[in-house]
This record gives structure tokens, C-alpha cells and sequence, in this order.
């Protein structure tokens, strides 16, 4: 694998920084994945080795700079549209639920949820 | 009806446009032609949905208002859409398991749009799932006559890659099934399937296009194009998919329409073209960088100037980008929940379970991997080091641009450091298809126009595009360009041999 | 409010805080939050109708559902009403202000995340301010946001699977959160009280608890005095103000209890279950603090111009603070009457119009909170359809003042009055905005209607003292052993006597004059 031009200069690719299995079951459970044992260790190498690539980035000096929230914001600012109060969406429940798994009077059915 | 001189399939968008228009071919018998076309090249997976009545019943429906006199710009004009775009008529599934056989209710404003010009539809296209990925390998669907997934195949060497996300749209144009074909664009989904399929493509300024309809990948980042054999064929296209969509789209900037075509013919005389050093170091290929110098010599025949410029940090754009996508993948994806719509698993033993089988069952490994990441740069403790930080840097990308364009009118480099690589190369290697992106991700994290322009081939036969990034809103100077430059070379004309003519 | 900052603030009130508060020596701390339905047509971010009461997601559009493909578009009505809440709370308004996507997976939300506001809400700081035991209490707020409301799942239909409507998912909410300010359940009611009496009296919602509109969140811990703030335990869902007080007493209660025991408390989500009139811990949901907050991408930041929230200004009708105030200066009335009939803003315009229509201010509120309330309630009226508008209450009140009928006889009137409306004998109501412009023209009418039954159930009150002497007499000869009762210095035998009176001149005889004249009879 040929790396672009300035990523072998001078950093360290392995850094304190690692994911751990833990952190790739905590991650699991927070975006609803099931991952058996093999996949999950793949998928922390496959991160971690993606994560030595961030380490540069994390490195830099941004001090003073916000976030760019709407990448025209560059040169323009960019502010939020507002719609007036109108209703204009009818009934179209049979179209929406097409595609639905469950449905049964018109609700979405779902395994009994607990409080 | 007489039989033109030339096939259908060779006509240009605006020449096959013309001939519909002027009653030569009927755009009944057009889509009849191309859907055979399709079905022969069915090898290539480049179609995930087409059904024949369906695209008939639009052909007479053209055909009947050309008879009428109420023709659009497009009509009769068979193309297909990549199967980000929603549609009412066909499936959506965004490459995925999870939206096998999805039906929407509503079409994407780009499918409207382009509908409303009397544009008709072939099909939908394959693609990378959920547009996460650089090969068109990363598909979940069995394209039509498969039945199981599979690469999508690129016509100049069936063994290679098309390029990714926007494979199979690339593949579509480049082996002659239609004239022009819609793709969307996060970090390049556009542009380096087009380098590498030899065909045009571009990525119009962020907002410019509505994202109303199309499955959501990154949403400061996703944007729709057109790819097609020439830039006037895109610039005609473009003009029709750009454009406000304000009561549905809170992104799309508010600036009227535009015609792309404008500009076509103006003298580049004078133009200067800005080179970043960083675009051209150690990890391009030999025969990637003397077919783009061969194309700048070119540009300076036609009255341009080289200028060096600097894009300092490029190489952070691949961390950046690869933090702040998966990141708001991560959310756009968790609508992907088995209640609604879409994939439910068959067993589960309550709503949890639930919920974790039918993402796992759903999503493909990239996605998995993209859904992970971004989950971990946005958890407690970790969005102020990775997603914040990434925001930041954005904004210094972007200012670098700016600073480069107070010093050039265009910046032009490689689309991508290599050709297309064999089918299975670089599979088991996401960080190597990551890195593969180093020179598409600038444009895309400024949200600023980019093109690709096919420049050359390298000894084995694979094409090398040419990528123009202009400053905002530039799309028209970046048509133009590329429109010269086709007058003047025929790389965008040859024919892959792998296909049938 | 950052966790250091709460503890110097807990320690500052705590100086504040009477010992008759204290329950068990500990001191109670809450904090709410309140979730109001705004009162737009349409949804916060589509186009659907955001009215109660639709078959299942037939109110719910793509956008809604989270279809592939949908973003969201903001309503401007949304803003708006935030704006007019920011001033009515005297709080800041963000000129700028985010919006976060909140980040968890649940049935009832369709995207799997919320579109809320996080680091930057559009109303910032505030406070409300109510009466608590005849004592002026304010409780400041930290902040008010737009969010969209979820969906609603229904548990009860189904064995083993709940149904899940998305009609509500997208409905408009501003999610007011206030300090740990309340130091007892009955300060934390009449903050929420005040509250919902606020966003009524504004406009920008209903209020309709039932309905879900108007929901309650408290953030309940104990401590001792001094010491530093408890951990807290969220009790949620508290949709009526009966229930509220309850959950609080029984929640704080436990606490103490559970601190006694020697357990430490561990922060908690709980319901109140009216039926065990406790309060429950819920199932907790892991990963609750991870949700992953950041800036949508598909909504660029929201502006507020000074020039916007000028207008809305300009907009408001007086605020209840301010008309209480102006009831008690100009109208004479006590802070308690003031605060009944500033209760609603509809209240609040009836009384003024009687008053404009000549009615006298402190008879008017007795008769509104009184009679006028009484039969509203009895047949679930509102008090704009109210069939006996302002001006007529107001001659009403007008003869009783002059003497024309006594107070009791009064009552007989109004009831007539009502009956005959509304059963459409006398087709005289009207709307009160109408009136109100017409009051003149009607005052007449009024008048003249009033007088008719007056004369019709004879029911005048007798002036003359002469015919009123006679009855006395009469009465007192009739009623000896009540009389020497009196002279023996029972009260109560001169009552009777004046109820013997009443009862002879069949209610028409002047009460004051009476009691003038049997004192002198008897002295």
C-alpha cells in the first residue's frame, strides 16, 4: 500500500490513543450493532488503524477557529429558512406505510416496549 | 421513421435530444433501444431495478406531448438514476439490504426535475451502499440478472473497479446505455468513478442541488450530479438538477437557476490554473501525472496559465472527512430501525434484540464500520477531540482554498493518485480506499464545484481523468474548461472495448 | 447551570430557606421542566396538521416518518412563539441559535434522534413570577428551547407488541427548564400553575393537559441545610396539577426515608402512578447520558432579528404581572382578586369590559368568581361563550348598587337571564368582542331586559321603609320568645328574626335597611 505523499514523514503511527474491545462494545450498544467476537475484533483493528491516520489531525492548532457549520458559510453567511404556519400534507397513510414490517390498524407494531 | 447515421447509443445527449425533438426517433423507439442495450450489458451489474412497461408508458407520454408541441427541454431523453435518488415508479434501496424493495411515496427533486423536462427513466442504478464507498464493491443488491451481489464491472477492463460510489452510474455512460446518467457526490462519488470509467462528471457547489430525496449519507457533504460523455451534455443536465428547492430543503441555497451552457464557448485565454504542489507528490502514479502535465501543456495551448498554488493541508482532508461523514452517517442512519420501513429481522426476542438484528442483518460491513466510527468521534468525552476538531480544520481547508484563489481562477490536479484497481485489491483494506480519496475530499469538506475530465489513458488501457475545482458557484468556468479542452482532445470519445456497439 | 455553580447557588438560597419549610429537617430542592405543546397549525418541521385527535398517522407525512430522502424545513410560527415567550419571561433572546440532533433509539422517534437545541437555545435566562401564600415568589429560568415532540406508543391494544402513532411526532415543543429555585411541592405547583396561566395568557399554547400539552418534568433531592445539593431523581409525566403536589410529597418522603436508612440515592427517572399514589423508578435505559449531541447539518443557524422580536413585542397583549398590578392600582381590588380574575386572559377581558360597560370593579369580580363562574363550570362553558356577556353583568350589578334588587334577588335574575338565553328566548348574546365595540347600543337593552324580569318574578326590592316598618312589626310580634332571646344578648335571635323578615317581604326587603330598622325597633 503506497501512502500519498507526507503521510510517512516523521509521526508516529502507533499512539497512546487506542481503541480497547471495550470501547468497541460500548460503541456496539450505543448504534444498536451486534458483533460477535470475530467481527468485533476485526472491527477494532480496522479502526484502530484508521484512528492512527486521525492522531495527525487531532495534533493541529485550532485555536481562534469556529467550526464550519454550512460549507458556503465560507463566504456567506447562511441562516436558517423559515416556512409560514401552513398545513399542506394530507392524509397519505396507505402510501406511507407501503413498505412498513408491522402494521395493523394503522399503527407500526413494535415487540412491547417496557417502561 | 428513418434510421440515423449514426446509433443511437453514440449520439450525444444533445445531438440524441435534437434527433427526438425534430421527430427522427421517437422517443418510444429510443427507450426500446436502450433497454435492450441495458439488458445485453446486464454483465457489467450495472442496473439494480428496471421495468420496461414502466419506462414505455413515459416514452409514449413523450412522445405524445412532442406531438403536441409542449415538449421539455429533455424530453424523451432515456437516462437512469443512481439509487440514492428516490422514486415513486421503481425501488430504492441505496445498495442496501436494509431497503430491499423500499417503494417511496415521493420522488427526490433531481428525479422531478429532470421528469419534468420529459427525461425518461431506464431504471435505477447500482451503487456503493448508502454511497459509502470508492469501488462500487461495497453493493448489498443483486444487480438485475444476478442473483446475488456482486462488483459492479468497469467496461474498459471487466477484472477493474468502476470506481465508487457512484460506480455503476459511471459504467452506464461509459458503455454506451444511455446518454447520461444522475450520481451523487460526498467525497468524490462523482468524480472518481468518472477518472476512472473515462467518462465526465461534476459536482455542483453544496446547496446548489436539491438533497430532497436522496438517502442521506453526510448531509453538509452529499450532493447530486450528472455524468455523461462531454461537459456540454453535463452542463445541459446540470442546469436542470440545480436550482432552489427551498420549502423542502433547508441547505439549498436560494439563488435562481442557472444555464450551464452559457459559457461553453468562452476563450480561456488568460485563465489561470492554479497547481497544488501537494496534489502531486510521491504517492501519484507515474501515468496519472503525465497525463494530467499532459493536459495543463494542453490548457496553456489553449491560452492559459500555470500558477503554483498551495493546499497545505490536504492530507488532513482524509481524517477530517473521514471523521465529520461517518459521524453524521452515524445519525442519518439510525432511522434504520426495522419500524417504519425498511428490513425487520425475522427473529428477535424483544425491541432490543430486535433493534440489533435488523442492523446487522441490514447494513453492510463498510456501513458497520462508518456507523462505528462515527458513533465514537460523537460519544461523551470524544466529540471535542475528533468532531469539533475535524469542524475546525474544516474551516481552515476551506480558507486555504480561498487563499489560493485570490492567486488562480481554477485549481487543477489529479481526480485520484492511480487507475482503477483490480476487483478485490483493496476490499479487505478500507484504510487503503480511504486514502485513495486524498484529492477529492478537499472540494468536498469546502463544499466547492468539482469536475472530472477524461485525459488520458495509462499503457494498459484504464482512463486517468483531469479534476477543475472553481470557487463558488463556478460551475459554468469549470464546463467551459472542460468543453475546450474536448474540442481540442478525444479522450471522452473513445469507446471501451469491452462493450458491444 | 454547571454542577459548582448549582452548589454555590444551593448554598446561597439555603440561607433563605424558613425552617417551616423543612420536612424532617431536610430541605426540599426542585427543579422543573415543562414541555408546552406550541399552538401551530402545522408541525415544527413539516407541513402536517398538528391537530389532537386524528386515526392513527394519518397526521403523520414522509417527513415525519423519517422517510428515506426527508429533511426538515422550520415553521416560522414555531419561532415565533418561542420569541414571545422569551419576552414574556424577560429573558434573552438569541440573536443566534443551534440546533443539535439528539442521538437515541426509541419507537415513538421516528429519525432516531430528536432535532432539538443544545448548546445554544433560542431563549435564554427569564424568570416567572407568581404569588405563593399571599407572598411574591420568582423562580428564574435557565433557558427555553424548540424541539419536536416524539410519537405517541400505545401499549394497552396489543399482547405482547405496542402500537405506535407517529401523528404526534414533529408536533412543536418548547421545553422550559427553570433553576433548582423551589424549595416545596406547593411552590413547584403554583410555579406550574403560573407557567401554564403564562403560556395560555400568551397564546402559543393551550394548555390542555389532558390532551398532553402542557407536561411537567420535576427534578426532585433533599438535603440538609447547608450541605450541599442531593442527587436528584426526575419524576416525569406529572399532566395534572392534583397529581403533582402528590408525587412530589410521596417522592420526598422516600428520599428522606431512604437517607435515614442509611442508602445512598442514585439518580433515577420515576413515575407517579395516581392509582399507589407513589412514585416508581422506570426501567432504566442504558447508555441514558450518551446522546451524542451535535449541530444538525441539514439546518443552517437561526437568526433572530432585533427588528423581528421589536414586532412581536409591539404584539403582546399585557402580560398577567402587569394587569394584576393595574386591577390593584386602578380598580381598587385586592392582589388575591387580582390573581383569580387574571387567571385567563379571556377572565381577565370580561371583567374589564364590564367594567368599561359601568359595573362596579368589586362587585363584578365577586359576581365573575362567583355565581358567573359557578354556572359556567356546571355547563362546561368557557367564559367567552358565556351567554351572559360583560355589559349585562355589568347593569346587573349596576341595579344592585342603586337598590333597585338585593343581592339574592340578583341571583334570581341571572339565572333567568340564562335559562331564557339559552334556550334562545331572548337572542341577545353575542360575541364579547362585538359587544365590547357595541356596548352602548346594547347598555339599553340590558338594561331594559333586566328591569322586565325584575318586574315579571317581582322581585324589586322594597325601598320604601314605611311598607318595610309594617313587616317588621309584624314579625316581631309574631316571633316574641326570638325577641326576648335578643334582649337576653343572643345574636344569633336577631338572625332569625332578620331571616323572618326576608322570608315575610319574600326576599325583596333591603338587608341593610332591615337590620337599621330592627334596631331601632328593638332598642
Amino acid at each position: 500500500m503506497r501512502l500519498p505523499a507526507g503521510f510517512d514523514a516523521g509521526f508516529p503511527l502507533k499512539t497512546a490513543m487506542s481503541l480497547t474491545s471495550s470501547d468497541i462494545s460500548r460503541i456496539a450498544t450505543l448504534a444498536r450493532l451486534e458483533l460477535d467476537p470475530t467481527a468485533s475484533e476485526r472491527m477494532l483493528r480496522q479502526l484502530n488503524s484508521f484512528f492512527d491516520v486521525v492522531q495527525q489531525m487531532r495534533a493541529v492548532d485550532t485555536t481562534g477557529i469556529e467550526p464550519l457549520e454550512h460549507p458556503f458559510a465560507t463566504i456567506r453567511d447562511i441562516a436558517l429558512r423559515l416556512r409560514e404556519d401552513t398545513v399542506s400534507e394530507s392524509d397519505n397513510r396507505e402510501a406511507n406505510q407501503r413498505s412498513a414490517p408491522a402494521v395493523e390498524s394503522g399503527l407500526f407494531l413494535v415487540p412491547k416496549v417496557i417502561e | 421513421m428513418t434510421r440515423p447515421d449514426t446509433d443511437l447509443h453514440d449520439l450525444s445527449l444533445v445531438a440524441l435530444a435534437e434527433q427526438i425533438r425534430q421527430r427522427k426517433v421517437s422517443a418510444h423507439e429510443t427507450a426500446q433501444h436502450f433497454l435492450a442495450r441495458a439488458k445485453a450489458h446486464d454483465a457489467l451489474g450495472a442496473f439494480v431495478a428496471r421495468d420496461e412497461a414502466v419506462t414505455l408508458a413515459q416514452a409514449r407520454a413523450a412522445d405524445e406531448r412532442l406531438a403536441k408541441g409542449s415538449a421539455g427541454a429533455l424530453e424523451g431523453v432515456p437516462l437512469a438514476h443512481k439509487d440514492i435518488f428516490v422514486t415513486r415508479d421503481f425501488a430504492s434501496t441505496a445498495g442496501s439490504r436494509m431497503l430491499h424493495d423500499y417503494r417511496s411515496p415521493f420522488d427526490a427533486t433531481v428525479v422531478t426535475r429532470l421528469a419534468e423536462q420529459g427525461a425518461v427513466t431506464l431504471g435505477k442504478l447500482n451503487c456503493d451502499e448508502f454511497a459509502m464507498g470508492s469501488a462500487n464493491e461495497n453493493s448489498a443488491v443483486a444487480a438485475v440478472g444476478h442473483d446475488k451481489p456482486q462488483p459492479v464491472r468497469n467496461p474498459w477492463n471487466m477484472d477493474h473497479i468502476p470506481g465508487g460510489s457512484s460506480g455503476a452510474s459511471a459504467v452506464a455512460v461509459a458503455a454506451r446505455l444511455m446518454p447520461a446518467s444522475t450520481g451523487t457526490d460526498t467525497g468524490g462519488s462523482i468524480r472518481q468513478p468518472a477518472s476512472f470509467c473515462g467518462v465526465t462528471g461534476i459536482k455542483p457547489t453544496y446547496g446548489r442541488a436539491s438533497r430532497y430525496g436522496m438517502i442521506a449519507f453526510a448531509s453538509s457533504l452529499d450532493q447530486a450530479g450528472p455524468m455523461a460523455r462531454s461537459a456540454e451534455d453535463c452542463a445541459v443536465l446540470l442546469s436542470h438538477m440545480c436550482g432552489p428547492d427551498l420549502d423542502r430543503d433547508s441547505t439549498s441555497l436560494d439563488l435562481p437557476a442557472e444555464d450551464y451552457t452559457r459559457s461553453l464557448g468562452d476563450s480561456l485565454k488568460g485563465l489561470r490554473i492554479g497547481v497544488p504542489a501537494e496534489f502531486f507528490g510521491a504517492g501519484v502514479s507515474d501515468e496519472v501525472r503525465a497525463a494530467v502535465d499532459a493536459a495543463l501543456a494542453q490548457y496553456e495551448k489553449l491560452g492559459a496559465v500555470r500558477v503554483p498554488v498551495s493546499l497545505p493541508r490536504t492530507e488532513l482532508s482524509i481524517p477530517v472527512y473521514y471523521i465529520i461523514a461517518p459521524a453524521e452517517a452515524s445519525s442519518n442512519l439510525s432511522r434504520f430501525d426495522g419500524v417504519k420501513f425498511g428490513h425487520r429481522a425475522a427473529q428477535y426476542t424483544d425491541l432490543a434484540d430486535m433493534y440489533r438484528k435488523t442492523r446487522s442483518e441490514g447494513f453492510g460491513d463498510e456501513v458497520k464500520r462508518r456507523i462505528m466510527m462515527g458513533t465514537y468521534v460523537l460519544s461523551h468525552g470524544y466529540y471535542d477531540a475528533y468532531y469539533l476538531q475535524a469542524q475546525k480544520i474544516r474551516r481552515m481547508l476551506s480558507d486555504d482554498f480561498q487563499q489560493a484563489f485570490q492567486d488562480c481562477d481554477v485549481i487543477a490536479g489529479p481526480v485520484a493518485p492511480s487507475v482503477a484497481w483490480r476487483i478485490g485489491e483493496k476490499s479487505e483494506d478500507p484504510l487503503a480506499n480511504y486514502l485513495a480519496d486524498i484529492f477529492t475530499l478537499p472540494a468536498s469538506l469546502a463544499g466547492l464545484p468539482g469536475m472530472s475530465v477524461p485525459a488520458g489513458f495509462d499503457a494498459a488501457g484504464l482512463p486517468i481523468g483531469l479534476q477543475l475545482i472553481g470557487n463558488y458557484l463556478q460551475e459554468s468556468r469549470l464546463l467551459n474548461m472542460a468543453h475546450q479542452f474536448q474540442l481540442t482532445t478525444d479522450f471522452h470519445t473513445r469507446k471501451p472495448q469491452g462493450i458491444r456497439t | 447551570m454547571s454542577a459548582q455553580k448549582e452548589q454555590e447557588h444551593g448554598a446561597a438560597v439555603t440561607a433563605a430557606t424558613p425552617k417551616a419549610l423543612l420536612v424532617r429537617g431536610y430541605e426540599v430542592v426542585i427543579g422543573f421542566e415543562t414541555h408546552a405543546q406550541l399552538s401551530t397549525q402545522s408541525k415544527i418541521f413539516s407541513r402536517a396538521s398538528t391537530a389532537f385527535g386524528a386515526a392513527p398517522n394519518t397526521q403523520a407525512c414522509a417527513v415525519d416518518l423519517a422517510l428515506p430522502g426527508t429533511l426538515p424545513v422550520m415553521n416560522k410560527g414555531a419561532v415565533e412563539r418561542a420569541i414571545r415567550l422569551g419576552l414574556a419571561v424577560n429573558a434573552h433572546i438569541a440573536d443566534k441559535s443551534i440546533f443539535a440532533r439528539k442521538n437515541y433509539f426509541y419507537p415513538d422517534l421516528p429519525k432516531g434522534y430528536q432535532i432539538s437545541q443544545f448548546e445554544i437555545p433560542v431563549v435564554q435566562g427569564g424568570d416567572v413570577q407568581f404569588m405563593l401564600d399571599g407572598e411574591p415568589r420568582s423562580v428564574r429560568l435557565v433557558r427555553a428551547h424548540l424541539e419536536e415532540d416524539a410519537g405517541k406508543s400505545l401499549h394497552e391494544d396489543f399482547i405482547g407488541q405496542t402500537g405506535i402513532d407517529l401523528n404526534r411526532a414533529g408536533t412543536p415543543l418548547l421545553e422550559i427548564v427553570t433553576e433548582p429555585d423551589m424549595r416545596s411541592s406547593a411552590e413547584a405547583v403554583a410555579y406550574a400553575r403560573a407557567l401554564h396561566g403564562l403560556v395560555t395568557w400568551i397564546g402559543i399554547c393551550d394548555g390542555n393537559m389532558q390532551e398532553g400539552s402542557f407536561r411537567c418534568d420535576a427534578n426532585v433531592s433533599v438535603r440538609k441545610p447547608g450541605a450541599p445539593l442531593g442527587t436528584r431523581r426526575e419524576i416525569k409525566n406529572l399532566n395534572s396539577f392534583k397529581f403533582m403536589q402528590q408525587a412530589m410529597d410521596y417522592e420526598v418522603r422516600w428520599q428522606i426515608e431512604q437517607i435515614e436508612d442509611g442508602h445512598a440515592i442514585e439518580q433515577a427517572t420515576v413515575l407517579f402512578d395516581p392509582a399507589t399514589g407513589e412514585t416508581r423508578a422506570m426501567r432504566t435505559k442504558e447508555d441514558a447520558a450518551d446522546y451524542r449531541y451535535f449541530p444538525d447539518p441539514d439546518l443552517p443557524p437561526l437568526m433572530i432579528a432585533q427588528s423581528w422580536i421589536d414586532e412581536v413585542r409591539a404584539a403582546m397583549p399585557e402580560l398577567p404581572q402587569a394587569l394584576r398590578a393595574r386591577l390593584v392600582s386602578e380598580h381598587g381590588l385586592s392582589e388575591y382578586d387580582a390573581s383569580i380574575l387574571t387567571q385567563s386572559k379571556a377572565t381577565a377581558q370580561y371583567f374589564l369590559d364590564a367594567v368599561a360597560a359601568g359595573g362596579q370593579p368589586k362587585l363584578l369580580c365577586n359576581w365573575i368568581t362567583g355565581e358567573l363562574s359557578r354556572r359556567l363550570n356546571q355547563e362546561e362553558l368557557t367564559i367567552e361563550s358565556s351567554p351572559i356577556p360583560p355589559a349585562k353583568l355589568a347593569w346587573l350589578v349596576k341595579l344592585i348598587e342603586i337598590g333597585t334588587v338585593s343581592n339574592n334577588a340578583a341571583k334570581t335574575v341571572f339565572n333567568t337571564l340564562w335559562t331564557r338565553t339559552t334556550s334562545g328566548v331572548a337572542n341577545l348574546v353575542a360575541p364579547m368582542a362585538q359587544l365590547t365595540a357595541t356596548a352602548t347600543v346594547h347598555n339599553d337593552a340590558h338594561k331594559r331586559e333586566i328591569l322586565a324580569i325584575v318586574e315579571e318574578l317581582g322581585l324589586g326590592q322594597m325601598n320604601d321603609s314605611s311598607a318595610l316598618e309594617a313587616i317588621i312589626a309584624d314579625v316581631v310580634v309574631a316571633n316574641a320568645k326570638s325577641v326576648e332571646e335578643f334582649r337576653q344578648g343572643k345574636d344569633k335571635a336577631f338572625n332569625a328574626l332578620v331571616g323572618q323578615i326576608m322570608k315575610a317581604s319574600r326576599g325583596k326587603a333591603n338587608p341593610a335597611q332591615v337590620n337599621e330598622l330592627l334596631r331601632k325597633k328593638l332598642a
